[in-house]
């Protein structure tokens, strides 16, 4: 996918997780198509788990930090407004919370993004919006937002084109 | 045969068997099949026959390359009718779905140069103007400001011209909506590509340029089949994968997610949730082809 950092392993549990929507495509059976996630949320390497470092609650007021320089350098999403804590648990840093405090784990970070972008997560749930490979009639590998989307960058960056196509008179004998 | 046939001419029933003999054996020699002479198109062939005939593609097609090669004959699965759907306001113009379709179709690589899906690049402030649309369009990234992107394959007509034109019956529409062409029952007159509105016929002008290791060996008879010199092809929404339940290439190489495909018939399809939520229309309305290839704008 475009946002191609370097990914670790969750490991199988996160790889395999089922994502059970009302409203997705049904399988060749006539039952709902089972849905199963692409690729872990992407990190960088060696980060997660963050409690790796972050033990306990740090300090909630808004900063620049002396440290994530890469992400702090590219945040593009609603920067004015927005900062590290407004998505991750400060208390528990393996895990993100919506705007209500409700803890959600970064295999459904689509819950976090569908606060705000709920026209796109309606969208997503049914197949319109993002990604599916897989069995058109049966089991399909759905696409985080976070796939394809930087979430501390999010629009989708420019991307070379594959070669254009011949002209006519370039392919004469 | 010579004129006359049994019992005319003075053909005596020794001289007419005597020349059949010759008829077969020549045709043998030449590589040839009596039955390719007296044959009959796919569709017309008893079930047996399919049999046959896809376990002698597979082995020409096996000697023909080098390596082994799998002709399949999957039909239409019942109650499918496919519909594929673009989300035009996603479309970046990256051609990664055109480089998809080559690995997956067998098409000629170079000298010709076929390609099914033609990506077009268009300018925002005049909208869908295909008078003014370029698909040789070169850049560092894409999208280029002020430019939008439109792919067009065969749109899979329910209405389709180029199959009311061709004089022998060589492509047809499938119950599952996919038009297909007969290779071995194309003459290569090339009716069919001036019928089509959307310019998604493709002729072999000379002996297809597809090196050995570019080949994708699991095939379909009427998809990507590597074809003859002297025939037309075109797009089959990836029949090879479809009719066995996968998305076709195009879809799944996508980055941005912009195509869609599925199950007209189903409700709960991507494409028909598309149809119940977005705008969408179709490539020259007009002419009343009525495509299974919807555009649309998810925002």
């Amino acid at each position: 996918m475009a946002w191609a950092w370097p990914r670790i392993l969750l490991g199988v549990a996160l790889g395999g997780a089922l994502l059970l929507e009302p409203g997705a495509a049904r399988g060749a059976d006539g039952g709902p198509a089972p849905l199963y996630q692409a690729e872990p949320p992407p990190f960088t390497p060696g980060i997660f788990p963050c409690t790796q470092c972050h033990q306990g609650p740090g300090d909630p007021t808004r900063r620049r930090l002396g440290f994530h320089d890469d992400v702090q350098d590219r945040f593009d999403h609603d920067a004015e407004h927005r900062w590290c804590l407004d998505c991750h648990d400060n208390a528990d840093r393996d895990v993100l919370h919506l705007s209500s405090g409700e803890r959600v784990p970064f295999t459904a970070s689509y819950r976090l993004c569908g606060q705000c972008h709920g026209d796109k997560f309606r969208d997503w749930r049914v197949g319109v919006h993002g990604k599916r490979t897989g069995q058109w009639n049966g089991a399909k590998t759905y696409y985080l937002c976070v796939n394809c989307h930087d979430p501390h960058s999010p629009r989708f960056k420019p991307l070379r084109p594959d070669p254009r196509p011949q002209r006519p008179e370039e392919m004469g004998p | 045969m010579s004129a006359g046939g049994p019992g005319g001419g003075g053909l005596s029933r020794r001289q007419f068997l005597g020349r059949g003999l010759a008829v077969v054996a020549a045709a043998a020699a030449s590589g040839c099949r009596v039955e390719e002479l007296i044959g009959r198109s796919f569709r017309e062939l008893s079930r047996d026959d399919v049999a046959r005939v896809l376990a002698r593609a597979a082995r020409r097609q096996s000697a023909r390359f080098g390596r082994p090669v799998t002709v399949d004959g999957a039909g239409p699965l019942p109650g499918v009718d496919f519909g594929y759907g673009l989300d035009l306001s996603r479309c970046i113009g990256c051609r990664r779905c055109v480089t998809a379709c080559v690995k997956e179709n067998n098409p000629s690589r170079r000298r010709p140069q076929i390609q099914w899906i033609k990506v077009l690049e268009l300018d925002k402030a005049r909208g869908v103007d295909l008078a003014h649309a370029d698909a040789y369009y070169e850049a560092d990234a894409v999208p280029r400001p002020g430019h939008f992107y439109m792919p067009v394959q065969c749109q899979q007509c329910r209405k389709p011209p180029c199959v009311k034109v061709c004089p022998v019956g060589a492509t047809w529409k499938e119950p599952d909506g996919i038009v297909v062409v007969d290779y071995d029952w194309c003459i290569g007159c090339r009716c069919c590509m001036s019928a089509c509105p959307y310019g998604a016929r493709h002729f072999n002008w000379a002996e297809p340029d597809l090196p050995a290791d570019e080949l994708n060996p699991s095939t379909h008879y009427l998809g990507n089949r590597p074809r003859p010199k002297g025939v037309v092809e075109k797009c089959t929404f990836c029949i090879q994968r479809v009719r066995h339940g996968r998305y076709p290439a195009c879809v799944e190489a996508c980055p941005v997610g912009a195509r869609k495909f599925g199950n007209l018939l189903d409700p709960e399809s991507e494409i028909r949730q598309v149809m119940e939520r977005k705008r969408v229309f179709v490539l020259k309305e007009d002419l009343g082809t009525q495509p299974q290839f919807y555009y649309f704008y998810a925002t």
